[in-house]
Order: structure tokens, then sequence, then C-alpha cells
């Protein structure tokens, strides 16, 4: 392979005639010799179409147009649901109470015992009163949805290259060609995926991608009442995600399985997982 | 030559293997998505699939182009910040057609509620009702336009936004006590609360006052020497002031 | 039914019972064809009975094993976008490749080359459509001169010794699949490709045991006594390394006590008990070994013996099941929020239901029957019995 083009660069690799021009120095035989081969393996990668595979890291080096990221503070948050309705509303997702691209979480920690939590129906109909009982030491809501990660095991996992990360930063799932074979959502540490009941692939929150290219906000973001839900892109300087990272302490849900995610919590202890 | 000599099963299974290696590469040329790898490992045209999707969500933007008296309405009042779809639901239609799919309009008595009916795990500071007790059976745009949503007279209780803190001290030793007797309250708090923070207490003497063995107040107060009580500590590092001796 | 907190998207459980029988289906095909190995690279002469058997069984489940994939996919029609943009990162791309490698490279040279003498004689015996079948498995080489079938030979040692690390590829793939999945602290582990691994052996070695029982049943022969105390002694060395490797890893897991631990716990005494305890560790592990021991070097009567060995090699299919439901299902069954289970309701009917998995259990044996018809696979006894 050491004397086959390198498709980074951009040369057609079935074109060995870039080739040619260093090889004047050589004997004839040597040039023939390495003509045949870089044609040879030109042709054998370019026949089977993994030119294009190659072509993956070029492409990566490319200057990224934007990288999208979502800000959620918790103290803001007051669990009224609104994203979950305007996340299925927009989205024409199923009513059925368990798929869910976003859902609100509500913590009670008592002042003794464990930390409850519970999402009936993602939150969307609001939450049921604290059980009697124990004296609640603090409580507070967790809205949830997908991380899009920097490294995403779901993407990782996919046999055929059905769910990927745009150079923009946001992880899709591609419904004309996932298999459906329920990986992705088995290797998703947060739960954010889910198998949809109707079309048979995996399904998952694209931060509204069909919006945020066109200058608007995520539905959950545009209808969030209190601002606890922020939306920009992580690297502008001006961006209200800038914004937000400079005045909290913000953290990301499990850190330790280094998934990069791009959504960050202020306000979030250790118990949100 | 050697190379002739290749044994029969060798020269059968190379062809096989040959027809089975070409059928591969030709049916890789031809089923291969035309987009698959342009920018990565993926079909480069699933990303317009995505962006093609259907907008139901029009955003607060489209609609104050035409609303703009709601706009300037609303932009001075408390729910400047809420969208108009979190009440009137997605209304892209409405925009696309200029009018036309006219947005819903919760006017029952439930839906305000969904924010501002009263919730314990709720962040304090946000005005929250117990709706059972609040005006009961009257709407709640019979007082408050949802546009504008200033009460119609300055809450007499701190419990209209910290309601989860009230309720608390309305069971507690501190029952008795008003907000004031240890909050310092200014008055633009009533009307932006963030940027005019209420007082607290800095000291152990506000707590003196009634706690000190030598305080002039009732005699069934339990009493300590605000001194040396505690050591270091301030007497909220241990007591809750709005729960003060916490049953558990 | 469901206690503590689950993520909204977990109601529903992901990979049903017919994943379960992926990984058991495929344990088998590496078991068997290391078996069948151990005669022909390391001269095990005594199991030179159930060579061919062995690797009929393991053809017989190779073929079957992708089907449960495929009929638990959302898309099954979109099946070879796996060949065709296979993703270099993801372990179950490397399936088409490596099951492709195996099947074709593995398995099939090594029964062709292995037989080919026996079909170019049969395709000159047989009549009507037969006779063009084996005409066809000829291939069109039909040399069976001495060298020729001396070549057949050194062909059959060379495929089978690439054969053996192709095998434990295969399985291990498989365990890798679930050990590689950081975000599941029951699946993430090192030891899962190694745990499988030594799990298909014994697998399959019980599966070979249990078929050859029942067809020298069935054909009024004897069993080989000298072959099946063979195959008893390789299967309890398997397990031994087997169970230990797996007590290893509990303990590990016990006494590094992660975060994980509490809902691991939980899911062990709530949901797993019946399946890892009862039926993986004592039914499938314990008793069958003791069994194994008592009739290998216990005082018994052959026929005693072959009966003992027959109940601990079901036992021993019963316990890998085991395995594999609490691997599969089992990792299914707690919340990755780590605050609760869920629960698994088993289907009748259905595309994933329980007739579907029997049906897909049975196919094998189906296979194998007409594999045994096309190609037998008996050679009498070389010692007395």
């Amino acid at each position: 392979m050491n004397e086959g083009p390198d498709p980074s660069k951009g040369e057609r690799p079935e074109d060995p005639s870039a080739q040619g021009e260093d090889c004047e120095c050589q004997s004839r035989r040597d040039f023939l010799k390495s003509l045949v081969k870089t044609a040879a393996s030109g042709f054998l990668l370019y026949t089977c179409g993994f030119e294009r595979l190659l072509a993956e890291g070029a492409e990566a080096q490319g200057a990224a147009p934007h990288q999208y990221a979502m800000a959620i503070d918790i103290h803001k948050c007051i669990g009224c649901g609104r994203c979950v309705d305007a996340c299925k509303k927009e989205n024409k997702m199923p009513a059925e109470p368990h798929y869910f691209r976003t859902w609100v979480e509500r913590y009670v920690t008592p002042v003794r015992g464990e930390t409850q939590v519970d999402s009936p129906n993602g939150g969307m109909n609001g939450f049921p009163e604290i059980k009697e009982g124990e004296e609640v030491l603090k409580t507070f809501f967790v809205p949830k949805l997908c991380n899009h990660c920097e490294n995403p095991p779901c993407v990782q996992v996919c046999p055929v290259g059905a769910t990927f990360r745009t150079r923009d930063g946001v992880v899709l799932v591609d419904e004309n060609y996932c298999v459906g074979c329920r990986y992705c959502i088995q290797a998703c540490p947060y739960g954010a995926r889910y198998m949809h009941p109707v079309k048979h692939v995996a399904d998952k929150c694209t931060f509204c991608y069909h919006r945020i290219t066109k200058g608007l906000l995520p539905a959950c973001v545009e209808v969030c009442p209190t601002q606890a839900r922020i939306f920009g892109e992580a690297d502008a300087p001006q961006s209200p995600i800038r914004r937000f990272m400079r005045f909290n302490d913000f953290r990301v849900l499990k850190p330790e399985l280094n998934t990069a995610p791009m959504v960050f919590y202020a306000g979030a202890g250790k118990e949100v997982r | 030559m050697k190379f002739f000599k290749l044994p029969q099963q060798l020269v059968s299974l190379f062809i096989l293997f040959f027809i089975i290696i070409v059928v591969f590469i030709i049916a890789r040329r031809i089923f291969v998505p035309a987009t698959f790898g342009v920018y990565g490992h993926y079909r480069a045209s699933a990303i317009d699939t995505v962006k093609e999707q259907k907008i139901n969500y029009a955003g607060a933007k489209a609609c104050y182009e035409c609303h703009d008296d709601i706009f300037e309405t609303k932009s001075k009042s408390y729910h400047k910040d809420v969208s108009c779809e979190v009440c009137h639901g997605p209304s892209a239609k409405h925009v696309e057609s200029g009018g036309d799919f006219a947005p819903e309009i919760p006017r029952q008595r439930d839906f305000c509620p969904v924010c501002h009916g009263y919730n314990p795990s709720r962040p304090t500071g946000f005005p929250q009702v117990i709706v059972a007790q609040h005006n009961p059976g009257k709407a709640c745009i019979s007082c408050h336009k949802p546009h504008d949503p200033t009460p119609p007279h300055t809450p007499e209780s701190c419990s209209a936004c910290h309601r989860e803190i009230f309720s608390r001290k309305m069971v507690s030793h501190h029952y008795s006590l008003a907000c004031t007797t240890c909050h310092t309250v200014p008055d633009e708090h009533l009307a932006n609360p963030r940027l005019n923070q209420v007082g607290k207490p800095a000291a152990k003497e506000v707590c003196g006052q009634c706690h000190d063995k030598a305080a002039e107040s009732d005699k069934e107060i339990p009493r300590v020497d605000i001194q040396t009580h505690g050591g270091r500590y301030l007497c909220w590092d241990c007591h809750y002031p709005h729960d003060p001796e916490v049953k558990t | 039914m469901f206690s503590g907190y689950i993520y909204p998207n977990e109601y529903e459980l992901q990979w049903s019972l017919l994943i379960v029988l992926y990984p058991y289906l495929t344990g088998l095909v590496a078991g068997a064809f290391i078996l069948a190995s151990l005669e022909r690279v390391f001269n095990v002469k005594a199991l030179v009975v159930v060579y061919r058997l062995s690797l009929l069984t393991a053809l017989a489940f190779l073929i079957v094993a992708p089907l449960p994939l495929l009929a638990h996919l959302g898309h099954p029609e979109r099946a070879l976008e796996m060949f065709l943009t296979p993703h270099l990162t993801s372990a179950m791309a490397m399936f088409g490749f490596v099951y492709a490698w195996y099947l074709l490279m593995v398995l099939l040279l090594e029964v062709w080359f292995d037989y080919r003498k026996d079909i170019v004689l049969w395709s000159r015996q047989k009549k009507g459509i037969l006779r063009y079948i084996y005409l066809l498995m000829t291939l069109g080489v039909t040399d069976i001169s001495e060298k020729a079938v001396r070549f057949d030979e050194k062909a059959g040692k060379f495929i089978t010794i690439v054969g053996i690390p192709s095998a434990f590829l295969l399985h291990g793939y498989v365990g890798f699949i679930f050990g590689s999945v950081k975000a599941n602290p029951w699946w993430s582990s090192v030891l899962m490709p190694i745990v499988f691994l030594f799990s298909a052996i014994v697998s399959g070695i019980a599966i070979v045991i249990l078929i050859y029982i029942v067809t020298t049943l069935i054909r009024w022969k004897r069993p080989d006594m000298p072959c099946l105390n063979k195959l008893a002694e390789f299967l309890l060395y398997a397990m031994i390394i087997d169970f230990s490797l797996e007590l290893l890893d509990f303990i590990h897991r016990l006494y590094e006590s992660e975060e994980s631990i509490h809902i691991l716990s939980d899911l062990i005494s709530n949901r797993l008990f019946i399946s890892l305890i009862v039926t993986q560790i004592i039914l499938g592990s314990l008793l069958p070994m003791a069994g194994i021991v008592l009739a290998r070097f216990g005082r018994v009567h052959d026929e005693m013996r072959r009966i003992l060995y027959f109940i601990s090699a079901f036992l021993v299919q019963v316990g890998i099941f085991s395995i594999r439901w609490n691997v599969v299902i089992g990792g299914q069954l707690f919340s990755k929020s780590l605050r609760g289970l869920t629960v698994y309701k088993v289907e009748l009917l259905g595309l994933e239901g329980l007739f579907m998995t029997f049906f897909l259990l049975m196919l094998p044996f189906v296979i194998l029957y007409v594999l045994v018809k096309l190609l037998p696979p008996w050679t009498e006894p070389t010692h007395p019995a």
C-alpha cells in the first residue's frame, strides 16, 4: 500500500500519472513495476468503492461550520413539561408514553434514604404530589435529551453507518438506511434512543436539525417558559452557551464514560445520571 | 513451468472465489448509495432528509411580525420570555397561510397551573398558587391578562412566589413570625425580584433578639448564650430558620 | 413488575429471546468446530469417530445462526448494507465478514476437502438427481489419485489450523459485541469474550455428545466408549475453565464494588435468581460436572455411564442457554439510570416469540439430518468398543 496514492490529498486513486513524475530517476523496470502496483491498488480501491471510506479522515479536518450545544439550568426548570409536549408535536412523534426524544425527571431527596426519581409520561402532564411521609431535603426537575456526544458510543456501534455525527455536531439517524438492529439503543448510556414503533428504525432527538439550520430554536427551547434550556454554538464568541459556561458551574452526565456530551447542566448534583 | 502444476482442487476453488469477489465488487458499485462517504461513514443525503422535516412551531419572531401590539405589551411584562406557542400551540400553519388555522387559545382554569400550580419541586421565587384555594371557580383570565400577567394587586403574602418556604414555616415553631422579621424586602423586589434580592440576616444577633438568654421575649422561647453557642458557626449554619427544629 | 426508576425509553426491551438464541447457536458452532480440530490438529485419535459429525453439526448450526438476527431486524431487507458499507468501528458490522470467512474459508472448505474423495465416488455410483448434486459438489474436480487425496489431507489440516483461531474469533467477537458496551455495567467486561469462548467450547462438546448418543441409538449401533469418555473428559476440562472464569468475573465485580453494584445485586436477587443461581450455576454447571466426574472416574457400568453422560450433556445445554439468557436479557432488565429494574415478558407467537425461537432451535437439526443423508459421517470405530 506504500506505493498507492494518498486519497486524502485528493488524487484520483486510479490515476497513476502523479506517481510517474517522481520516478524519473529510477530504472525503467522499477518505474514500470511501481506503475503497475499503483494502478492495481488504486483500481482495487476504486472498484471496491473504498476510496470514499478512506476520504472520511480528510473531510473531518475541514473547518466545522458550527458546533451546536445545549445548556440546561436546573435552578430555572419548573417541570411544566412544555418541552416534552412541544417535542412530540414538532416531530410528530408516537403519542404512546414510552417514546421520548426529551423528557423531564423529578428528583426528590429525602432527609434520610435514597433519592427517588420519577417521570410519569415523561413529565408531559405534570407530576403527582410527592408521597407523604418522608421529610424532603431537596427536590428539583431535570430535563433530559440526547447529549449529542462528541464521542458518541451509538455512532461507534452502528454496523452500517445509519447514525452519524454531522460536521456541526448533531447526532442524527438516517431513517432510510437504518437496519433496525437496536445496537445503538443498547450503546447509549442515557436512554436517549428508542425504536420507532411505526418506522422500525432507531429514533432520537435531532436538536430539531430542521429548525436550527433555518435559524430557529429547537422546539423545546422555543417553548421553555423560564429559559431553563439554552441553545447555541459552543465555539462562537457571542453565544448564550458561552455566557452560560462563564457564569455557571456546569457538568455533563456520566462524564466517566468519556462520551463528551454537548448538553451541559448547571445545578445538577451527582445524583443526576 | 511449476505454476501450471497447481492441484486441480485449488484451480477450481480459485475460480470460485474469484467469481465471488467479482460479484461482491460489482454489487458494491451498484448498491452503495451515491452520497455515502462524502462527509463520513454515512449517506450525506440523509442530512437533507432530516432538514426537510416539516416545521410546526413557527417561533415567536414570526408571530410578532403581525402581532406587534401584543409584542409591545408582552415585552414589558413578566411573560416577555414566554414564547407565544407555549400557550397557543404550534402555529406554523397559521403563519404560512397568512392568518388561517387560528391557534388555540386556552381559556380554561386548568391551563395556567401547568406552570403556576404549586409544586414543591419548583424553584423558589417562581409564582405559584394552590389552585383549589386561589379564587376557586374563577377563570384565571378574569383577573390576569396572559400577555401582561401583572397581578391585580401586589401579592400580600410572600407565599405567592415562595410557597414551599411559606408552607414549611407555617408548620414550624416560627409560624407566627412574618418574613420581614428577619428579611428586609426592597419595594422593587415585588416588581423585579431577581435584580432586587431581599436582605438576609448577617449576624447572630438577629436570632439573639429572641433566643439570647438576655433577650426580652416570651419565656417559652428556647434560650442560649448567643455569644458562645455554636462556636464559630452562625445560627443558620446548623438550624434551618424556616423550620428550625426539624423533626428528623 | 417495574421497580424504582427506569428511563421512559427503557420500558420496551430491545433485544428479545431471538438474540439469546444467536450467541447460543454461534457458541455451538465454534465449540463443535474446536472439538473437530482436536482430532485433526492435536491427533486425539479417540475422537476420529465424531470428527465428521462435529463438522456437519457446526455447519448446520452456522447456517441457522444469522437467522434469529435477521428476524429481529426492524428492516431485514436492508441487512446486506452490513456488507456494502460496513462500519469498521462496529463489532456487529464485522459479523458479516467473520461469518462469511468462517462459512466459506473454513467450514465449507474443510468439509469439502474432507469429503472430496467420497463425493467423487458417490457422483459415480448414485443415480438420478443425487448424482447431479454430487457432481456439482465436486466443483469439477474428479481427480482422486493418491497424490490428490494426499493434497486434500494436507489442505484439510492447514484449514483446521487456520480454523481454530477463526472459531475463537467467531465466538470471541460475539462476546465482544456485549463486552464492549460501556453503557451497560452488566455487559462491560474484558472477560466477556473469553467467557463466551469457553462456554462455547462447553456447549459444542456437549451437543456433539448428545447428537452422537442419539444417532447411535437411532442407527442401532453401540456408541464407541473410548470416544465418549474422551469427549466427557474434554467437556469436564472446558467446564472447569469456564466456571472458574465466570466465578472470577463475579468475584471481581463484587470486590471492585463500583457504582453499579447495588442495582446488579438487586438484579441477581430479584430478577435472575432462577436463571442464574438455579439453572446456570446449580443445574447447568455443578450438577453436570459432578455427573461427569462420577461417570468418568467412578466404577460405573457402561450403560449407566452413557445415561449419565447424556443427562449431564443435556443439563449443560440448559446451563449454557441460561448463560446466554442471563447475559442478553439480564443486561436489559435494569435501567441505565441504575435506579430501577424492568421486566421482560416472552411473547408466545409473533416473529420474536417462543414458537419462532423453538423453530429456529429445531431448524439446525433438520439441516443436520439433510447433511447427514447427503454426506454420511459414519466411520466404524477403529478400536474395539
